[in-house]
């Protein structure tokens, strides 16, 4: 009996608390008085926090510059800050919390796509918008989400343009065994045969998987001139250690990783992946003065850490949707959407980028090779900006992306 | 590299596997046939293992030293976990096997998080001295073309020797009879006076050392991560199983079997679907000899 008083008394002082939570907070969506919300979700704890910490450092930084002068609209950015912990479904819950509970204007953040496509169908059913940072396997087209990452066309097949121009004929593609390495080795198998080269092999290791003695035999047996690999996180060290011990260095035999930026070529250490090449939309060695005001504001706040492309879309995001505000002259999403694949060309740092009306980023491509310092020299840039196709003609026949 | 040089060289490929997995089954073999513990967070001591070399390469140099050092800390330093996670938890669940499978889960999931918090997520590496680092090519003979890494070489010769010293462990020494004699029958060993707390308490962290070298050699191939554990728990348990429980013999056969039939099943088909082959043809095998490769008629194991 004690006990039961004891924990109904502590129910109602908890009603009581929630009472007074409530009354003290308005229920007001996120344009009170002079400040906006928006929602920033990412994992900050789990197995993606390493790579996600860095996006939502970016993303605040834009948010604290654009405050900084002035804000949006005469109001300030107030940036609601979840974690999604690595989990899909943790992401779709607190995609919700942020819309309902919160009532933010928009989302920035996710990394992985199966947390991509756990957040929309939230995105869809309650009205948001999410902005997307990293690159993905393309082959998905919603009116709720503004996707900045590269589409396949803007990386894997500037990639492989690039592979013809040097002259390799024979490429081996290999991968981490999920979602974004199937589709991605599926339309480059398409391009490739296409361009009359040779897929001298496919072979898929499970996610994390550390054991490449098979894999490293069956290369040798099929002789590739170069090594496509979609490999994702310590697969890598394992990857690259084993290919090293069997006299295979990437001197030897050209690895294009399409997983390995500036962040994680500094935690697998550049020395095991000295002189491999890798496609993205951004490298923090672009040698423009918009780019050295980037890193130089973003290591100012965080000092040695270096910048890499999802973190520069993640950045780009923010603007993005600060200028498609301006241009709407309201916070309303269905506007703000449209305004956003309407906008100019701008530079705050990866170059000259902007929405197409599938509401993709169009950015320019570059091949990098890696050098002892961590740091990537641009080998090759692509002719302008490339226009984002989210379903490959080639491999996907009839699909469009219409909004 | 030829089409038959592929298969000489999964061969070898499939004995390199063969012997991580028998050094991170071997303890798990013991604890589980001479005690009936299922040991979940057995994974953990080989993460163990990997993160105490890594730690010793950084204080003592790369060195062969530094390497060595490593080795010895890793088995020292395991085992001594060990012992305390026996003395502390899993003497007190004996004779409750599915209490021990739970609370040795919970060790194994607060010794991920730990290490993640001590360590990051990302895995580090233990690089090998130079002159483990390069390669054997078998030039001149039938066999040209293969060039075996010197790494996998020495885990294998270091399985060999960690076998040998077990096999000659039980065989010859005082501990060894005891630990046969408490394996044949506990009541009536421990009437005759063997003290088979403290035979248990040897054996367990016994293995736990095993696996914790295990680890360290495993370092050297790929990097030790929070969750390295987890992906060789699954096939550690597989040859304890399909090898008969508390037999070295069996051990040893079920490594090799299992390890060259994923490294053959690799030359066809994918790692994945290798994958699949292999824990088919378990259940298959399981169908015929329920009892695995070596049955050892035990009091131990027909009473529960």
């Amino acid at each position: 009996m004690i006990i039961r008083r004891v924990v109904s008394q502590r129910i109602y002082g908890g009603v009581a608390a929630a009472a007074l939570l409530f009354s003290a907070c308005p229920l007001s969506s996120g344009a009170a008085e002079g400040t906006v919300k928006v929602g920033v979700l990412h994992s900050l704890t789990g197995t993606m926090a390493i790579s996600e910490v860095t996006v939502k450092n970016a993303t605040l930084l834009a948010i604290d510059q654009i405050n900084a002068s002035g804000g949006v609209l005469g109001k300030k950015i107030e940036p609601v800050v979840e974690d999604g912990a690595s989990d899909p479904s943790m992401f779709a819950q607190k995609a919700q919390k942020l819309i309902q509970q919160d009532g933010v204007v928009t989302v920035f953040g996710g990394w992985t796509s199966a947390s991509r496509k756990a957040m929309l169908p939230v995105f869809e059913r309650f009205k948001g918008l999410l902005w997307y940072p990293v690159q993905f396997e393309g082959n998905e087209c919603s009116p709720d989400i503004m996707y900045s990452g590269a589409q396949p066309n803007q990386q894997i097949l500037p990639a492989l343009q690039w592979a013809e121009q040097k002259g390799y004929k024979s490429i081996f593609l290999l991968g981490s065994d999920y979602v974004f390495p199937r589709t991605a080795n599926l339309i480059l198998k398409k391009h490739i045969e296409n361009d009359k080269l040779t897929v001298a092999g496919e072979e898929y290791v499970p996610l994390g998987g550390t054991d490449f003695s098979a894999v490293i035999n069956k290369i040798k047996v099929a002789k590739p001139s170069i090594i496509f690999s979609t490999l994702n996180g310590d697969s890598n060290v394992s990857f690259f250690k084993q290919m090293a011990a069997a006299q295979l260095p990437s001197s030897k035999l050209p690895v294009m990783s399409f997983s390995i930026a500036e962040q994680e070529a500094k935690s697998i250490g550049p020395s095991l992946l000295e002189g491999s090449y890798a496609a993205w939309n951004y490298f923090q060695s672009i040698d423009t003065p918009q780019n050295k005001k980037f890193v130089a504001a973003y290591q100012a706040k965080y000092p040695g850490s270096p910048v890499d492309d999802p973190m520069a879309h993640g950045y780009v995001d923010v603007y993005a949707w600060a200028a498609a505000v301006k241009k709407a002259g309201t916070f309303d999403i269905e506007k703000v959407r449209k305004a956003a694949s309407t906008l100019g060309y701008t530079n705050v740092g990866m170059g000259e980028t902007k929405f197409a009306p599938n509401q993709s980023l169009i950015q320019t491509a570059y091949v990098g090779e890696l050098l002892p310092s961590g740091q990537f020299k641009i080998l090759w840039t692509s002719k302008g900006p490339v226009v984002p196709v989210p379903y490959d003609p080639l491999s996907f026949p009839g699909k469009t992306c219409v909004l | 590299m030829s089409e038959g040089t592929l298969v000489a060289g999964q061969l070898f490929n499939g004995i390199s596997v063969a012997s991580i997995l028998l050094l991170a089954a071997l303890g798990l073999a013991l604890s589980f046939g001479l005690m009936r513990v299922i040991n979940m967070a057995h994974g953990e001591m080989l993460m163990a293992g990997g993160y105490l070399a890594y730690v010793a390469t950084q204080i003592f140099g790369k060195g062969a030293a530094g390497f060595f050092i490593g080795l010895v800390i890793a088995f020292i330093g395991t085992a001594a976990f060990g012992a305390l996670l026996e003395v502390t938890l899993i003497r007190r669940l004996y004779g409750r096997p599915l209490d021990t499978l739970l609370a040795t889960w919970g060790v194994s999931l607060i010794l991920q998080q730990a290490a993640r918090s001590i360590f990051g997520p990302v895995g580090v590496e233990v690089t090998a001295p130079a002159w483990l680092s390069g390669s054997l090519s078998l030039g001149g003979t039938a066999l040209t073309g293969i060039s075996v890494p010197a790494v996998r070489i020495f885990i294998i010769v270091l399985a060999a020797l960690v076998l040998g010293g077990m096999a000659l462990l039980f065989a010859r020494t005082r501990l060894g009879l005891l630990v046969r004699a408490v394996h044949q029958n506990r009541a009536i060993a421990e009437a005759l006076g063997a003290n088979t707390r403290m035979v248990d308490l040897a054996v367990f962290s016994l293995g736990t050392g095993i696996a914790g070298l295990a680890g360290a050699a495993l370092a050297l191939i790929a990097p030790v991560t929070p969750t390295v554990g987890t992906s060789y728990i699954v096939y550690a348990f597989l040859v304890v199983i399909v090898g008969g429980l508390g037999s070295l013999t069996g051990t040893l056969f079920a490594a090799l079997l299992v390890g060259i039939f994923s490294a053959v099943a690799q030359i066809f088909t994918s790692v994945s679907v290798a994958d699949v082959l292999l824990l088919l043809s378990v259940i298959v095998f399981l169908q015929f000899r329920p009892r695995g490769i070596v049955f050892q008629r035990s009091r131990a194991l027909e009473e529960t």
